[in-house]
Order: structure tokens, then C-alpha cells, then sequence
């Protein structure tokens, strides 16, 4: 039970760095990104990369792997998302699962459809017994790193510059302009930040959730139930959300197996049709 | 105020004529039986592509719902119709399939209520998740629906208990082709009666449209409601003439692809989703025959480009493509078609 509880959160917390970046963009450019896993997938297979092919270090490879989707979402923010940003959501939709078709197929292309595993270190496989309950080191890594990214990120949100400038863009973009913030560049660095998140949470994800090239289509309803449950005007929502979801999940697969995923759409349609701008939302529809 | 009732019907009536141009469309397509007796199971594909393109047109064309959801239509009508004739409820397969297309009709009417609620965004999450539970669902009763295997050996009776259903599939696509006729012809009919007018009104200004009287809601209701019946026919046609059904017609792939059929097409003009589903499977055939495995990419930077550009862009040419052809047609035509064509209609 406790066990189950323990492998929900550390679900929960992965899906919140995977997906947390896809609520920022959301609720800052009103742009619904279904390419967000595209970015978890890449992170993904970097690591695999260097850490399977050229040997470094696991500890290492992490950063990187965050670092180098960084710099892929921003380049992409830069020449291709730019242009979609006023389009009509339809038009938003559509380009953005193009770019998951043709990232599906590109990874396909290069790396093959088979299913990829990070090696992970020695000293990180195995599990600790606390009061009879079995913990994995890795999942209790991933809630660490997690929660040092949780918190950090809302440090970050609620104590600096940046974040302030974050939050005026996100409430309002048009008096933001008009008080001198730019806008656009906050959105870029939020965006290849965000995508570093979803890197580095594929990454670290690889274990858990699986790599192959049809990621990306695998994850979207969880981000997307992430972003719509948990709201996006902050974090403490989506990460919430991302919480229950995680541990609905595992429970579900574990208490009714032959159900699987059907209790977590349901219990979304059903938060859907009791609050349609998202549990945690605040009450005031933009 | 009797005079401008006149004008209005008068004029609403010869919008709602068909051109010379429409009925060469169809009388092509029904030649096509004849035309190209080697394709037939790649253009059945088509046919059923088009009916179900041209349900998404009727709610993303007309009313501007978007929807990632039309698979849990087509995918219901199919397990619907796929396991009547299984268990032998209904052996004639024209009642199968509208018992199929009522089915999916009603699915439709309940989760047409959901549809109204909520942003694009909670839409696109409402269908999607609609189309998934139930593919979840048909993967958990894998001893009704077979499961990950799918129903296999689906046997369909003669339709009308006169036409067999061969495995060269002529009969095949004689009947998917009526069938998208008949359908063609309803939705057609709809959207130039009063009622597609009010549609249209709605997806322009919806706050407007109530302003002047429009049920707003129920009309939105109405025609997500026809239009998951449309989706359903097209998905008892595929079970019905492939004598199979599998987990893979839920799936988000689907409408996704169904998306860029129309958005090739063009929406809003019922031939939008024919074209486009002709267009669609031409491109995926020939580029699966170059790369079998990778031809998603291809799809996919097809979707990006077309939106780079622009999607009104790509509309405007091909209205000026279909402007400059309706032209010629009226030139060839002893009729001319010019008598509706240019109309002042005072917008």
C-alpha cells in the first residue's frame, strides 16, 4: 500500500517536470504545444546517447541532456513557433502535431523503433527497506531531484526579477508590454527552459516510463491532463494535479489492472465537466 | 416585408442548386467504378476517408468545434456493426450500418453536452479523452471485441440480400460510394437549409447569433450530433467491407490524420473533405511506396508547411483554383452556371 503510494509520488513528481513546462507556455501564449513530449523524448535519447555510447557519467548526463534541450527549444521557439503564436488554435494543433509525426518518425529514422534503456549506475539500482516498506534508490532519486526542481522553480517565480516579470506577462500580456517588460524574450527563455524540464525529466523518465519513438504520442494525454486538471495560471496546480495523477495511475494499474487507463480518463472528463478551467484554477476565466 | 421573404428564399434556393461543375464531380466519381477496375481497395479506403472527413467539416467547417475526437465515433459504429454481424442481430448489412450510424449518433448526443463546456483546449482533451476510454474499454472486454487482436472473419450478408460482397471488392466500393452519395447529399442539404445558416452564424460570432435568436447551444448539440452519426456510418462501412475491426480505429493517429485531410481540403465547403481524402490517401500511397517505414515524417512536414504558410493562404489558391474551373465549367455548359455563381448577396 505505502509502497504504491511511494511509486505514485515519484510517478507524479516526473510527470510534473515533464509537463510543467507545457503549462507555463500555456498559460503565457495562450499555445497549446502538442509537441511538448517531442522535447521529453529528445532529452531522452541524449541521454541515452551519451551515456550508453560515449560513457558519461550518469550524474553528468543529466545536466546535459537538460542543456541540450534547452537549446533545441529555444532554437525552435526562434525560428518555427514564433510564427504560430497568433494563429488560431486550430492552426496551433495542427502544426504542432506535424512536428510529433515528423519527430516520431526522425528518432525512428536515426535511433530505431526499439525500446531504449539509460544504464543506470550500480549504486542506484536496488531498494531500501524504511518500516517494512521497499523503496527503489532510483525512484527515490527522481522524487529528490524533483522536489529540489519544485521547489526551486517556485522560488524562482515568486522571488526574482524574472519570475515577476513571468507572472505579469502570464496575467496580463498587454499591460506587461506597456510597463517595458519584452515579452517575447521572456516567453523564449521560458519556453527553452520548459523544454529543458521536459529533457531532463525524459531522461531521468527512460527507467519508468519507457523510451522509444512513439513517446511523444504515448505521453500527451498525461501532460495534457496535467496541464487541463491542475489549471495554468501556477505551479502548486499542475503539480498537484501531476501528484494525483501519478498515484491514481499506479494504483489503478495495480488494483484493476484490466482497466487500465480508463480510471484516470474517466476521473479527468469527470473534473473536466465539474470545472472546465481545471481543479486549481482561479476562479476568474481569462 | 413580403418582397425581401421572397428575395431571401429565392436567393437561398439558388445557392442551394447544384452547379454543373458538382454534378460532373459526381458523375466522375461513380465513372471511377468503371475507370480504374484495379484500385478498388484503395479507393474504397478513400470513400470511407471522405464520409468521415466530411463529418469533421460539418462540426470544424460549420460550427468551429475542434475536435481530436472523431475516432470514438468511427471506432464504435465499427465494433457496433462488426459485432451484429458476428453474432448475427442484424445479417443485412445497409439496417447494420444505420443501427450503427444511430449508435454513434447517440454516443454522440451525450457527449455533445461536454463539448459546449470550456475553451478549445478542454475540447480537444474532452474528445480525445472520450475516443480513448473507449478504446481502453474495447481493449478490456477482449473476449466480446477480441482485444489487441481484433475481430477477425467478421462474415457480412449480401447488402439488400442481393449484392455479395467479393474479395476483389467491387461490390465493396459500389456501396461505400452510395453510401457516401446518400450521406454527401444529406449533409448538403443541411448546411444550405436555414438551420446550416444559423450554424454558420454561430461559428462567427456565437455571442452575436444569440443576440438575434439563435439557440446557440442546441444548435451546437444538433450538429455534433449528425455529424457523430456521419463519423459512425463511415466507421461501420470500414468493419463491414474489410470484414475486420481492431483496437487501431480509436486511436489518435486517426483523427488526427483526418485533421490534415480536411485542413488539405479545406473546410467549410463540404468538397473539402472529398478532395482532401483523395488528395491524403494519394500522398500517403506514394509516399509509403518510397519509404515504407518513415512516411509520417513526410505527413508531418506536409502539416507544419501548410500552416507556415498559412492555411487561409492555401484556401484563397484553391478558391481561385475552383473559381477559374467552375468558370470553364459554366463555359462548356449550354447552362450557365454564372446564374448563382455571382450573386450580390449584400455581405
Amino acid at each position: 500500500m505505502l509502497t504504491i503510494l511511494f511509486d505514485g509520488i515519484a510517478y507524479g513528481m516526473l510527470l510534473f517536470v515533464l509537463a510543467c513546462g507545457l503549462s507555463i507556455t500555456l498559460g503565457l501564449m495562450n499555445f497549446i504545444n502538442l509537441a511538448h513530449g517531442a522535447f521529453a523524448m529528445a532529452g531522452g535519447y541524449c541521454s541515452v546517447i551519451l551515456v550508453n555510447r560515449l560513457g558519461v557519467p550518469f550524474a553528468l548526463g543529466l545536466p546535459l541532456a537538460f542543456l541540450i534541450t534547452a537549446a533545441l527549444g529555444g532554437l525552435f521557439e526562434r525560428t518555427l513557433y514564433v510564427h504560430v503564436y497568433a494563429r488560431s488554435h486550430l492552426d496551433q494543433v495542427l502544426f504542432t502535431i506535424g512536428l510529433v509525426f515528423m519527430s516520431v518518425a526522425a528518432v525512428d529514422y536515426v535511433m530505431g523503433s526499439s525500446q531504449q534503456f539509460v544504464l543506470i549506475p550500480e549504486a542506484l539500482r536496488g531498494q531500501f527497506i524504511v518500516f517494512g516498506v521497499g523503496m527503489s534508490k532510483y525512484r527515490l532519486l527522481i522524487i529528490l531531484i524533483c522536489g529540489l526542481l519544485t521547489v526551486g522553480l517556485q522560488l524562482m517565480i515568486a522571488k526574482t526579477r524574472f519570475g515577476s516579470r513571468l507572472r505579469a506577462a502570464v496575467d496580463d500580456q498587454r499591460v506587461a508590454r506597456g510597463l517595458g517588460i519584452n515579452v517575447g524574450a521572456v516567453f523564449t527563455l521560458t519556453f527553452a527552459f520548459g523544454s529543458g524540464l521536459a529533457g531532463l525529466g525524459g531522461a531521468l523518465g527512460a527507467e519508468i516510463l519507457g523510451l522509444d519513438p512513439t513517446f511523444p504520442l504515448k505521453f500527451l494525454i498525461y501532460f495534457l491532463i496535467v496541464v487541463t486538471v491542475g489549471g495554468t495560471s501556477s505551479i502548486t496546480g499542475p503539480f498537484l494535479a501531476s501528484i494525483l495523477l501519478g498515484i491514481a495511475d499506479v494504483a489503478g494499474k495495480y488494483y484493476v489492472p484490466k482497466l487500465g487507463a480508463f480510471v484516470i480518463y474517466t476521473i479527468m472528463i469527470l473534473v473536466l465537466i465539474w470545472r472546465p478551467q481545471g481543479l486549481f484554477a482561479r476562479s476568474a476565466a481569462r | 416585408m413580403a418582397p425581401l421573404a421572397d428575395d431571401v428564399s429565392a436567393y437561398l434556393a439558388r445557392r442551394a442548386r447544384w452547379s454543373p461543375l458538382e454534378i460532373a464531380f459526381w458523375v466522375f466519381v461513380f465513372a471511377t467504378i468503371w475507370l480504374f477496375p484495379g484500385k478498388y481497395l484503395i479507393m474504397k479506403d478513400t470513400a470511407i476517408l471522405a464520409l468521415f472527413a466530411l463529418s469533421l467539416d460539418l462540426i470544424l467547417g460549420y460550427a468551429g468545434i475542434i475536435s481530436l475526437g472523431q475516432a470514438a465515433f468511427f471506432g464504435l459504429a465499427g465494433y457496433f456493426s462488426g459485432l451484429v454481424a458476428q453474432y448475427g442481430v442484424i445479417n443485412e448489412p445497409v439496417i447494420a450500418l444505420i443501427c450503427a450510424g444511430l449508435a454513434a449518433a447517440a454516443l454522440g448526443f451525450v457527449t455533445s453536452f461536454l463539448v459546449l463546456r470550456g475553451s478549445d483546449l478542454t475540447r480537444l482533451m474532452v474528445t480525445l479523452g472520450v475516443s480513448l476510454m473507449l478504446g481502453e474499454l474495447a481493449n478490456r472486454f477482449s473476449n466480446i471485441t477480441g482485444g489487441a487482436d481484433g475481430m477477425q472473419g467478421i462474415s457480412v450478408g449480401p447488402a439488400l440480400g442481393l449484392f455479395r460482397f467479393d474479395i476483389y471488392g467491387h461490390n465493396g466500393y459500389i456501396y461505400c460510394l452510395v453510401v457516401l452519395f446518400i450521406c454527401f447529399f444529406i449533409a448538403r442539404r443541411i448546411v444550405y437549409s436555414p438551420f446550416g445558416l444559423s450554424l454558420r452564424s454561430v461559428k462567427g460570432n456565437s455571442l452575436r447569433a444569440s443576440a438575434i435568436g439563435i439557440p446557440v447551444n442546441r444548435r451546437l448539440v444538433a450538429i455534433y450530433t449528425v455529424s457523430a452519426g456521419f463519423a459512425g456510418i463511415a466507421g461501420g462501412l470500414l468493419t463491414q467491407t474489410t470484414a475486420f475491426c481492431s483496437l487501431d480505429v480509436f486511436s489518435l493517429d486517426r483523427s488526427a490524420d483526418l485533421l490534415l485531410v480536411l485542413i488539405i481540403g479545406g473546410t467549410g465547403y463540404l468538397y473539402g473533405g472529398l478532395i482532401g481524402a483523395v488528395i491524403y490517401k494519394f500522398l500517403q500511397d506514394w509516399l509509403a511506396s518510397l519509404t515504407p517505414q518513415y512516411w509520417q515524417f513526410w505527413i508531418g512536414l506536409v502539416l507544419v508547411v501548410i500552416v507556415l504558410i498559412g492555411r487561409e493562404r492555401v484556401e484563397e489558391w484553391t478558391a481561385a483554383l475552383r473559381a477559374s474551373i467552375s468558370r470553364l465549367g459554366g463555359r462548356f455548359m449550354t447552362r450557365p452556371a454564372a446564374a448563382g455563381g455571382a450573386a450580390p448577396d449584400g455581405r
